[in-house]
């Protein structure tokens, strides 16, 4: 799996969504899945899927999908 | 520039490193702007200022601010923005009997709080997110859609950790061991982040250790917690006795308690090693006269009055607090931190226990 599936599949299992719904555009609490309690499994999730760990203004910052691609590249995940 | 431009500006701001008067330049024409936002747009916050004897609404300072009780937001429902763009509504931990406040965010202002509470506490926990024992029970997070406010609270600095664990049982409140002392063999090494409202973790943690005899050991624990004293100066423990106790029952040297309401969303003092609650960049403090609210000086106990910058949505930037306080002093807490410093003392006579700490029932026979 490519690092764009990987994330897909990290977002579409920790907030309970198709596959399909996870575009870059998809926004925190723009979705009543994707609130502040699912947002602390996804970052659980990304931890694990990438093997890294993120820093508190990440977490913040990861306001979108495409955010958090942005972030990921941080970490070398390249998309 | 719009409000919004001018709390951006504030996050490039340190926290605690502008001196009073420069930190008060940076924050009141914020505070004034939302003086006459929300006139404009809550027609029961504008019918209040219309029959104030001031008709001024640009405050030359800011004790010069107009301010509300807090209390009115448990009988009215005070909003500045359309429902459509409410994203949710906080409620206050009332007890049974008791009248709730309710507190409409939409998505700026929910936003700002979490940056806010971010900022503020990376100060005292550095930006790596630790290992995190949360001294409640899992339930407490359960209901998504209604957040008590302790729940809100819990899921606030969950942020600042990882591995959540929560120590309590569902049902008795009791420690459930096997997931403390599988949680201690991992981290108990390293830093770890402890967080939990006052009175739970007084009751259920140190004297829960204290009743089983049984001893844990965490040199590098930092606790957090908040949600008031009310009930613990009920059973004379004041904050030296608790942090004793704590280091003799957890090995925890490093404890903050912060001081805050949900009446003012990113609004959070906490507490520095010398035992003082700061105001942050975002906030400010303000001691009043109980008898004809005067603005008191230092060290004389007084009503706390709570400013923000952060109440975009709602009219509760200049709240008058029903907890009494001192002001400690400006610009000179040994810590080093800047701007005012102060302690509470209490609950003004009669009102409500109501911090989060203090709502937890008991089950009566």
């Amino acid at each position: 799996m490519n690092n764009n599936e990987l994330l897909t599949g990290a977002f579409s299992e920790a907030l309970v969504i198709d596959k399909s719904q996870v575009t870059n555009e998809l926004q925190y609490n723009s979705i009543k899945e994707w609130d502040s309690v699912a947002h602390m499994s996804l970052v659980a999730a990304l931890e694990e899927t990438f093997d890294i760990m993120l820093d508190t203004d990440d977490i913040i910052d990861m306001s979108s999908v495409l955010k958090a691609k942005e972030i990921l590249a941080k970490y070398d995940v390249k998309f | 520039m719009s409000i919004q431009a001018l709390i951006d500006e504030l996050y490039l701001e340190p926290v605690y490193g502008l001196s009073q008067q420069e930190k008060d330049q940076k924050i009141l024409p914020i505070i004034n702007a939302l003086t006459l936002k929300h006139e404009e747009c809550c027609e029961a916050y504008g019918n209040i200022l219309k029959v104030r004897n001031d008709s001024s609404r640009i405050a030359d300072n800011i004790a010069d601010v107009p301010f509300l009780p807090v209390r009115l937001f448990k009988t009215n429902l005070l909003s500045s923005v359309r429902e459509s763009e409410q994203l949710k509504v906080l409620t206050s931990s009332g007890t049974t009997g008791q009248q709730v406040s309710r507190i409409v965010l939409d998505k700026d202002t929910s936003v700002y709080q979490t940056k806010t509470v971010v900022k503020i506490m990376q100060h005292f926990l550095g930006k790596d997110r630790l290992p995190m024992l949360i001294i409640d029970h899992p339930n407490v997070v359960k209901n998504r859609q209604s957040f008590s406010a302790r729940g809100a609270g819990i899921l606030g600095m969950s942020n600042f950790g990882r591995s959540h664990t929560y120590i309590l049982n569902d049902d008795d409140m009791g420690i459930d061991w096997e997931k403390l002392v599988s949680f201690l063999e991992k981290y108990s090494g390293g830093p770890v982040l402890l967080f939990g409202f006052t009175f739970m973790v007084w009751k259920y943690l140190i004297q829960a250790l204290e009743k089983t005899g049984r001893r844990i050991n965490i040199p590098n624990g930092i606790l957090i917690h908040s949600g008031g004293w009310k009930k613990l100066v009920e059973e004379a423990v004041d904050n030296e006795t608790f942090k004793s106790r704590l280091k003799a029952a957890t090995g925890i040297n490093k404890v903050h308690n912060f001081y805050g309401m949900v009446e003012q969303v990113g609004s959070i003092f906490v507490e520095c090693e010398h035992g003082h609650l700061h105001a942050p960049i975002f906030s400010d403090v303000i001691i009043r006269n109980p008898l004809d609210w005067s603005e008191m000086p230092a060290n004389e106990q007084g009503l706390v009055q709570v400013v923000s910058c952060l109440p975009l949505s709602y009219p509760g930037h200049s709240l008058l607090t029903e907890d009494l306080g001192v002001l400690l002093g400006e610009d000179d807490c040994p810590c080093g931190k800047k701007g005012r410093y102060f302690s509470v003392s209490g609950r003004l006579p009669k009102s409500e226990a109501r911090g989060c700490s203090d709502t937890f029932q008991e089950n009566r026979p």
